[in-house]
């Protein structure tokens, strides 16, 4: 079984809260070292076989459609 | 690990099992041998542990929760009583409203996210159950200490997953209350009511009858989620005393639980089921136990055809999983295919996994071995009964003799230095931060939520037929003296049903107390049962249902004892209902009822660290009589508002600042007046004009205007009582 | 006039939506996710609520229902669209309305009533206010604040396609307080607060929701 993986981000210049949250807490918790957080997801598609350059270019035109909104964010996707 | 069949168990009588582990005690598990003439297999031993579980069986409180039926009033308006999902009450023009309120105290203190929305799906699953339609929800919570750390976790954490869950179902939240007191760290009590209405001849009962009928279970797959988590997590104590076990937490999908909510209703609509059960504790040992006793008893399932989301699953797994979201129908075989079809449309998983079948045994098999064969109703009905030892505490007493003792307001800076301390304590503060998360607005028919007495919905737009729902506890009371607290819990909730518009109908309960193995706790237990069965004769309301939690105490300490109480009325013409905030300048205002030194049990009494003294004595028929008034001259009030916590301090702070328009008001014992919490007492804004109206003994203490509201001289700008009021919430959890 | 409310799994207030079509004066047409057929409705509310849970994004599932390929098409033809709450995310990810709506900066759900200023008088949806106009609706949403970039935001605030904007604090971070946005040919509104829950006193803060709805049949019936 191959596993293709999807990273979505916000772009850098749209607002994401839940990573400026989580910057926040770090140095409550005694993480002094970070100077931003963003978050973002993570997509983990599983396929037979090991995974081919044609899946890849597919799952980037899904990821073009559905799994990021281009608007504002980005992605990047891998064979792993 | 082999599978364990009826057949192995009858040939190897002496395998040992783990049934202490599962929670049964030793004659509880040779009780077990009994009725099956063998040793149970690991799957029914599964059932019969959790089953027989405080949780599921209410072992400990039965003997005394049948009072609620033994001393039940004479009431026309109960369709179904005690003993289903939830009880049902006709409100008239043909509708039936089912209401009912649960615990979801432990796996909130757990993981309070998760813990708190699966609260609300389960809640909202047993009103879906007795085939209404949810319409609103509300959720009375109670919490440690507003500054300790453990409540900066469980409280956001609790009301996020609330909001998350009930706002995606669409079911505005209407009320509840937030009280924070000691006891409560380590044991946040998440009680989670729901309200659902049907027609008359939409009632269904969770039974299963017909043999050839089928078997149907719909919803979610079924996954590993808090397997033995009804018996664990409600059941044990955690504490110092041994290594906890790990208890498995369940995750809802509220969108599964919208899509099934949906479904079911068209499948009701279409009269497709002859009896309906959903899967909460004790998943589908619950459901089929309950369903197959029900009816005649015969059933047969086939439990390899439970679709699953971990295959790895054991049946015995399967059994016990407490997965969300599912519920499990019986089907005529003529309405099986348009069942599958209503789920196709909704994209809901659906599996036929058994039958009904002549005879009186429930029969589960496994890849076509029979791994249980046991008479339902001694798994689901016939559990063990304990008359546990109780005996009045040696606080009791104590307490009880002593004098509250604090300082009261008499000078302007005194009264105006008390009222911004009432105005912006936790426990009266404006809860907006938290109902802020809830969506109050959803379905378009709320006319009163909180910070409301009442939370009111509309059952029909034609006729403008609505039902008020209030629900009650006053722990320090009950500390005090839990048979009149229960009582003054049930006075309070009646009266905030009134004070809004709504005749008081039927009432539903969620007992929360500490330990029943402590003789003490089981006497403050079986005191509020007393008090609550007759207080409820008294005032001619029966009781419907209910829910008890025990267990919630760390070490020896438990909780104080906290009977929420609910009451649901009806009102025939929302537009008529009474609103709590004073609507215009000019009015007067009026006490109903009497005040008298009650400071026992009252917030300033708390905010001074004083627990003792004697609880107010419950008097049902003067409250009844202030119901009546009520009732009757409700067309008289401008805005009415009940007096509980905080006394009328509180009562004043939000009905002036509720639409920004001040009072004056002289009170000649001031400090008392504004402090003491006597109860069966609420404020009124009339006009001047209608004073003669006024039949019930009253006091003139103000009138209404400005932008300040001033108190014997003391004057407070509703500016600045609005920011100490509401400044605390964001303070402590922003 | 007819007016259809769409229904995905999940969709919340398309009853109220429907309630509000009614208190206009016009005919609500209940349209099902699965169907392509808009039944020859006059114009389309997508109402809010958490169409497939929210999943992945808001509103991003959605968009690619059977209903949505026919929605899309008759919107570019100049019918009348709304998109409330979730229906506006959904008009977002459609690319129907430029943008994207976010996570509130507080990361809280927000359930209040908010006061509006109505900017855009000219749209299908808002010809029935006067410009300036204030408002109060109740605000309730998770995921409202909207972005995007600054070239978008420029191009919406020149050519007058801010229906409306936050009166106040800031609910939810949204880039210059938008609280809707159209089109360029100003027939698809899209808008964060809930106008079907302004339109009777008894259940909403005012009835300043209503001309939404009377809006587009003064629009419709101008055509």
């Amino acid at each position: 079984m191959g596993k293709i993986v999807v990273d979505v981000m916000l772009k850098p210049e749209i607002l994401d809260p839940q990573g400026k949250a989580v910057a926040a807490a770090l140095p409550r918790l005694g993480f002094s070292f970070a100077t931003d957080v963003r978050q973002g997801k993570r997509f983990e598609i599983t396929v037979d076989g090991d995974v081919t350059p044609a899946q890849i270019a597919e799952v980037e035109k899904a990821a073009e459609v559905l799994l990021a909104n281009p608007v504002i964010e980005t992605f990047t996707v891998r064979a792993e | 690990m082999a599978l364990d069949t009826v057949a192995i168990a009858q040939t190897s009588p002496d395998t040992k099992q783990p049934f202490a582990e599962l929670g049964l005690k030793p004659d509880e598990y040779a009780r077990i041998k009994e009725i099956l003439n063998r040793r149970p297999t690991s799957s029914e031993l599964a059932m019969y542990s959790v089953m027989w579980s405080e949780h599921c069986s209410y072992k400990s409180s039965k003997v005394h929760l049948k009072q609620f039926g033994e001393k039940a009033p004479h009431s026309d308006a109960l369709l179904v009583g005690i003993g289903e999902n939830a009880g049902v009450v006709d409100v008239g023009q043909g509708y039936a409203v089912t209401f009912k309120i649960e615990s979801h105290n432990h796996p909130s203190f757990i993981e309070p996210y998760q813990g708190a929305a699966t609260g609300v799906g389960g809640i909202v699953r047993d009103i879906l159950t007795m085939g209404a339609r949810p319409i609103a929800v509300m959720d009375p919570l109670r919490f440690g200490p507003a500054d300790a750390p453990d409540t900066k976790r469980v409280l956001p954490g609790i009301v996020a997953g609330i909001g998350g869950y009930g706002n995606c179902l669409g079911l505005p939240n209407i009320g509840g209350e937030i009280t924070f007191d000691q006891t409560y760290l380590g044991n946040p009590l998440v009680n989670a009511l729901c309200v659902g209405v049907m027609r008359h001849d939409q009632i269904k009962l969770a039974k299963a009858s017909g043999a050839g009928n089928l078997v149907v279970l719909f919803g979610a797959k079924t996954g590993g989620d808090g397997i033995g988590g009804v018996s664990v997590l409600a059941s044990e104590t955690f504490g110092a005393s041994g290594p906890a076990k790990r208890p498995s937490v369940q995750v809802g999908d509220p969108f599964v639980e919208k899509v099934l909510i949906e479904c079911s209703l068209e499948i009701f609509a279409e009269d497709l089921v002859v009896g309906i059960q959903d899967l909460g504790g004790a998943g589908l040992s619950c459901a089929t136990s309950e369903l197959a006793s029900g009816g005649s008893g015969g059933m047969q399932v086939q439990l390899d055809k439970v679709p699953l989301r971990d295959p790895s699953l054991s049946p015995e797994e399967i059994l016990m999983s407490e997965s969300q979201e599912r519920m499990c129908a019986i089907v005529e075989p003529k309405h099986i295919a348009r069942f599958l079809e209503i789920c196709a449309k909704w994209d809901v998983t659906v599996d036929v996994i058994g039958e009904v079948t002549d005879g009186d045994r429930l029969i589960i098999t496994w890849h076509g071995e029979v791994i249980v064969d046991v008479p339902p109703r001694t798994v689901a009905h016939e559990g063990p009964v304990y008359n546990r030892p109780l005996a009045q505490p040696d606080y009791i007493n104590i307490v009880n003799a002593q004098v509250i003792d604090v300082p009261l307001p008499k000078t302007a800076e005194e009264i105006k230095a008390a009222m911004l301390t009432i105005a912006s304590t936790p426990n009266l503060a404006d809860k907006s931060w938290v109902t802020s998360q809830y969506d109050k607005y959803v379905q378009g028919n709320t006319i009163l939520a909180q910070p409301e007495d009442a939370g009111m919905v509309r059952v029909d737009e034609s006729t403008q037929l609505g039902v008020a729902i209030s629900t009650d506890a006053n722990a320090n009371w009950s500390y005090l003296n839990p048979y009149e607290g229960a009582k003054l819990a049930l006075a309070e909730a009646a009266r905030n049903i009134a004070v809004a518009g709504a005749k008081p109908l039927a009432v539903t309960n969620c007992l929360n107390f500490g330990s029943p193995e402590d003789p003490g706790v089981m006497w403050q237990f079986a005191e509020t049962v007393r008090g609550l069965a007759d207080g409820c004769l008294e005032m001619g309301l029966p009781v419907t249902g209910g829910n008890v939690s025990f267990y919630n105490q760390t070490g020896d300490v438990a909780i104080l004892p906290t009977p929420v109480i609910g009451v649901l009325g009806v009102i025939q013409d929302v537009r008529t209902r009474t609103p709590m905030g004073i609507p215009a300048a000019g009015l007067d205002l009026y006490l109903l009822g009497e005040t008298k030194n009650d400071l026992a049990g009252s917030e300033w009494a708390f905010l001074h660290n004083q627990r003792g003294g004697q609880s107010p004595t419950a008097d049902l028929q003067r409250e009844m009589k202030l119901i009546d008034f009520l009732l009757a001259n409700n067309s008289i009030f401008k805005s009415a508002h009940d007096l509980s916590q905080g006394g009328l301090a509180a009562t004043l702070v939000e009905a002036t600042l509720k639409n920004n328009v001040g009072a004056t008001i002289t009170l000649g014992d001031v400090g008392i007046e504004l402090l003491s919490e006597t109860p069966s007492r609420v404020l009124i804004a009339i006009d001047p004009k209608d004073a003669a109206k006024i039949t019930y003994p009253a006091t003139k203490i103000g009138t209404t205007g400005g932008t300040s509201l001033t108190i014997n001289g003391a004057e407070i700008s509703l500016d600045e009582l609005r920011t100490v009021h509401t400044s605390t919430f964001p303070k402590l959890f922003g | 006039m007819r007016i259809g409310v769409v229904t995905f799994p999940g969709t919340l207030d398309d009853r109220d939506a429907a309630r509000a079509v009614k208190y206009a004066g016009a005919e609500a047409v209940s349209l099902w996710h699965g169907d392509a057929d808009l039944k020859g409705v006059d114009a389309v509310i997508l109402p809010g609520g958490f169409s497939y849970g929210d999943y992945l994004r808001c509103g991003a599932i959605s968009r690619f229902a059977p209903v949505m390929t026919e929605i899309i098409a008759q919107a570019n033809k100049g019918m009348p669209l709304l998109g409330i709450c979730n229906g506006f995310q959904v008009l977002c990810e459609a690319h129907l309305l430029p943008g994207a709506l976010t996570r509130n900066h507080e990361l809280h759900f927000l359930c209040r009533d908010q006061t509006l200023k109505i900017e855009n008088t000219t749209s299908a949806w808002t010809s029935n206010f006067t410009k300036g106009q204030e408002i109060v609706i109740p605000l309730k949403n998770g995921e409202g604040s909207f972005q995007c970039d600054d070239e978008t935001l420029k191009l919406l605030e020149d050519n007058n396609r801010i229906v409306a904007r936050y009166v106040g604090e800031n609910p939810n971070g949204s880039r210059n307080l938008i609280a809707g946005i159209t089109n360029e040919r100003g027939n698809v509104v899209g808008l964060m607060p809930h106008p079907e829950h302004a339109i009777d006193s008894l259940t909403g803060p005012s009835t300043d929701g209503l001309p939404f709805f009377t809006s587009v049949l003064t629009a419709l019936v101008g055509k």
